[in-house]
């Protein structure tokens, strides 16, 4: 309710205020879909997939990136059309055994270029127009609950928003467990919640309280995390995996990937550490015995413009590449990469796939929930992508 | 980093005392204006006005108020503003001197100067800091954090502590000023220039970050402009720049676009200017403005028939703030009992309004901006340009877990000096040396005396809410609770219920059978109404 109020004071105006009609007729259950884990990984501020993914032999990429440009002999190949940037090396090893997906022109219809606005589409998975409440996982949750029994339903690590798990799930923040154990005996849900702010107070409380009882980190690691933010997350994310009752999906970020102005450098650091923490991901869940029950997925509110800008960067653009990770996954390059030469008339790249897909996918194929929920949680059918 | 000295902190008992002065001397007079015929507020309706307008509501004043009629009360708040802040600022803050350093290498000159950025951000932090916990104008401070959250700002990106301070002086002057001369001073602050890439934004050679966020995050809101707008505006702010010498803005002639623009469907040679009117003449632009100051001030489920007939006159008004906050306040939306205790605290109002509410001494606040960071909102760091999202999103598990840890330690002895509170300054320092770029292992040892901490990663990596207690560091963070003077406000111990009354915006959810000890103090802290205002 307070973000689509929220979005309207602001004037945001438009839009249909609906959910799917099935979500309040579907009656919450429990399955032991939720085994299998989902590890969303949010790249914030928007990737440039054209330099993550690069199309290194298309004589396009060359003309629309002089300067913001991989160079043919610093790409990893993956085809002879495709190479990842160079500081992708460490994922490598999962391309080549084939548990690392690309999914190429992932977009959606009248694309929004606000940050803000286009990662609200991404987490809700409304459409452009469509204004909704709920995070896309906070809608699975509450049409298929995971146990009660579970840690909680998801959890955002590093303490920010929750992003796909908004309103209405079992979502805890964590920023890093050591803290959040020390805190949790503070946690008191008793009491009578007569306003919607101490609702929301009394059932964090509550939450916090359950999941201090059940989070019992391992101390015995024998990976290694990296030092660095996202491999900090990654530490915590496998402390949660690894020490609890279970979770569905667990949420960690980096950023900012918003390169308007001297883009090499910056992206280069983000993708080195983005490399790192997925290996690492890999190493961990391996050595809990869980890397064939883990997805880790990455997404972001849209890429970047496909000509470069004067400032050495790129601005904000619409279609683009995401990844996908895991023992089951079923690698390769998935989709169609959209057309460099065939843009819209702002220079922007026309999407070949629906965000939504790599959704469907996740909902249907990994967690095996039937299709017409996928549907009533998507508000619509989209054609899975084969990723797993 | 050295612990500011200790002049500093008597200066801050000072200023403090200087603002319980103020708040009486201005309560006398308004008192002698008092009309006999409206009727008066009463207790319930001053403590409400008093927690949503400034970060306590001290039991004196409330009472004071509480013989006021509402009008009175609000004009009385309205009239006592400051335009300036009262706490010295750094020294090095009020004169922009541009350091060359030219006997020093290129790799040491940058780190010298991020150094420097780093303990000057953090002094900047303090500072401010300092004037919200000794202001006598808490009206003033509130309104210039709501417009540092409106046009958000980095010092992560502008990296120049400086023109961060110039903006904020910016803020504070216009805080309860003119919106649309903000504005337009704002669209040539240095500061946002760098911030949204403006100083870049030449002809032929457009950058659109600084044009889109003035119309999505900063008038309009978003889908109240098309993508042609954004490329038009931009072309019209083209060689809005900035004299890096003196750290002020230029107009660089020749890197701006002269020709024909279309703008909201209307043809012009615009400059950047003529875009600020042309924001201004467009009526979304003070429906936008109003609808946020509602959730700051009035209610989190806006009233868009309300909003819409306050944002008429703001805009009618010439986009006069204090006349728009005179009838934000003087509504009946603002006073239904239904909408007290309705909207969550930011972390600012948490800390601030606690240290202030039982008058902690505060020897060092350096500390507390650093908490108020964990708990999710940095001083001149917001997470990006829309802001802090605010409301219901300041609690998640892990920040009420903080807030409590905090609230918690605040009182468990009635007087404590705080190593813990004082670690968390070495590791912001960490943290902010670690800014976009990775981080050199070297600067960190440096800063850290050599211990090598590794302190400053994980708070990174767990983000701004982990609470990386136990860094060893040379500061002292005091703070001191005077419970025996602070018990002395409640005369009538007979009545206990005094004591949540003024405490909470309503009646506890958990704590029970008070008393007017450290013990009921703790618990009415720790209740989850606390949290809210």
């Amino acid at each position: 309710m307070k973000r689509r109020d929220f979005l309207s004071a602001l004037g945001a105006s438009v839009g249909v205020l609906t959910l799917p009609n099935a979500f309040a007729q579907t009656a919450p259950g429990t399955t032991a879909a939720y085994k299998k884990l989902l590890i969303l990984i949010e790249l914030k501020g928007a990737n440039d997939g054209l330099n993550t993914l690069v199309p290194y032999t298309d004589p396009a990429y060359a003309s629309l990136r002089p300067n913001v440009q991989i160079k043919r002999d610093q790409v990893l190949q993956l085809s002879d059309r495709f190479g990842l940037h160079p500081s992708l090396a460490p994922l490598m090893p999962m391309w080549q055994s084939g548990e690392m997906a690309a999914l190429m022109g992932l977009g959606y219809p009248q694309p929004n270029l606000s940050h803000f606005r286009s990662i609200e589409i991404w987490d809700t998975a409304s459409k452009s127009n469509e204004y909704l409440n709920e995070g896309w996982l906070a809608r699975a949750f509450a049409q298929v609950a995971p146990p009660k029994s579970f840690l909680a339903d998801g959890v955002a690590i590093g303490g920010g928003n929750l992003g796909p798990l908004t309103n209405g799930s079992r979502a805890l923040s964590i920023a890093s467990t050591e803290a959040f154990l020390r805190n949790a005996r503070l946690a008191d849900p008793h009491g009578r919640a007569y306003n919607k702010a101490l609702q929301h107070i009394l059932r964090l409380e509550g939450d916090a309280r359950f999941a201090g009882s059940q989070l019992k980190p391992k101390t015995d690691w024998k990976t290694d995390f990296p030092n660095h933010s996202l491999g900090q997350q990654v530490k915590t994310a496998m402390q949660v995996v690894s020490a609890s009752s279970g979770v569905a999906a667990v949420h960690i970020g980096l950023g900012s990937f918003d390169t308007h102005g001297g883009q090499l450098g910056t992206h280069q650091a983000l993708l080195t550490q983005l490399a790192e923490s997925i290996a690492t991901i890999k190493r961990a869940s391996e050595e809990l015995g869980r890397w064939n029950d883990t997805l880790a997925l990455t997404y972001c509110e849209f890429g970047r413009r496909a000509k470069e800008n004067a400032s050495g960067g790129t601005d904000h653009g619409t279609a683009n590449v995401q990844f996908a990770f895991g023992g089951a996954v079923k690698g390769g390059l998935k989709g169609e990469f959209q057309s460099l030469t065939a843009l819209t008339g702002d220079g922007n790249f026309i999407h070949t796939a629906d965000f939504r897909s790599v959704y469907a996918t996740v909902l249907n194929d990994w967690w095996g929930l039937p299709k017409g929920t996928t549907q009533s949680i998507l508000g619509g059918t989209y054609p899975t992508l084969g990723f797993v | 980093m050295q612990s500011p000295p200790s002049p500093q902190a008597s200066l801050l008992r000072y200023a403090l005392s200087v603002a319980a002065a103020a708040i009486a001397w201005a309560l006398i007079v308004s008192q002698v204006n008092a009309q006999a015929a409206a009727p008066a507020m009463g207790f319930d309706e001053a403590r409400h006005l008093l927690g949503r307008t400034s970060f306590a509501a001290q039991p004196s004043e409330i009472a004071e108020f509480a013989k006021l009629t509402r009008a009175q009360a609000v004009d009385r708040l309205l009239a006592e503003t400051r335009r300036t802040a009262a706490y010295p600022a750094p020294q090095w803050a009020t004169s922009y001197v541009r350091i060359y350093r030219p006997e020093m290498s290129q790799e040491e000159r940058q780190k010298a100067q991020r150094r420097e950025q780093v303990e000057r951000g953090l002094e900047l932090r303090a500072w401010w800091t300092a004037e919200m916990l000794s202001t006598p104008s808490p009206l003033t401070e509130k309104m210039t954090l709501f417009w540092h959250n409106h046009f958000a700002t980095s010092q992560v990106k502008v990296r120049v502590a400086q023109l961060m301070y110039r903006q904020n002086v910016l803020l504070r002057q216009y805080a309860l000023g003119n919106f649309g001369a903000l504005l337009r001073e704002i669209s040539k602050d240095p500061a946002m220039l760098i911030y949204l890439d403006g100083a870049q934004n030449r002809k032929g050679m457009p950058n659109e970050n600084f044009a889109r966020e003035v119309m999505e995050l900063f008038t309009l809101g978003e889908g109240n402009y098309g993508e042609q707008d954004i490329k038009e505006v931009a072309r019209a702010f083209s060689g809005w720049s900035i004299d890096l010498d003196a750290g002020e803005f230029r107009f660089r002639r020749p890197q701006h676009d002269e020709g024909e623009k279309t703008i909201f469907g209307q043809r012009g040679r615009f400059n950047g200017d003529d875009v600020v009117t042309l924001l201004l003449k467009h009526e979304k632009t003070a429906e936008f403005i109003v609808g946020k100051l509602w959730l700051e001030f009035v209610s989190p489920e806006p009233n868009r028939a309300e909003i819409n007939r306050l944002a008429k006159d703001f805009r009618e008004g010439g986009y006069e703030i204090k006349p728009l906050l005179r009838a934000m306040l003087l509504s009946d939306e603002f006073w239904m009992p239904t909408h007290r205790a309705v909207l969550v605290k930011s972390p600012v109002e948490l800390v601030i309004g606690s240290l202030r509410q039982f008058r902690f001494e505060v020897e060092d606040p350096a500390p507390f901006s650093v908490v108020m960071r964990q708990l999710g909102q940095d001083l001149f760091g917001p997470p990006n340009v829309k802001g802090w999202p605010g409301g219901d999103t300041w609690l998640n598990t892990s920040t009420l877990l903080a807030r409590k840890s905090f609230l918690n330690r605040l009182f468990r002895v009635d007087e404590m000096s705080s190593p813990e509170l004082a670690g968390t300054t070495a590791a912001l320092i960490d943290r902010d040396l670690m800014g976009e770029r990775r981080q050199r292992a070297q600067t960190r040892l440096a800063l850290n005396g050599g211990g090598g901490s590794m302190a400053g990663e994980s708070m990174m990596a767990a983000g701004a809410n982990a609470t990386p207690f136990g860094v060893n560091n040379q500061m002292k963070g005091q703070y001191h609770f005077d419970a025996n003077k602070w018990f002395a406000q409640y005369p009538n111990e007979s009545d206990s219920s005094m004591l949540w009354k003024t405490l909470l915006a309503g009646p506890p959810v958990q704590a029970t059978e008070l008393k007017y000890d450290l013990a009921g103090v703790r618990a009415i802290a720790l209740d989850p109404m606390y949290q809210l205002k």
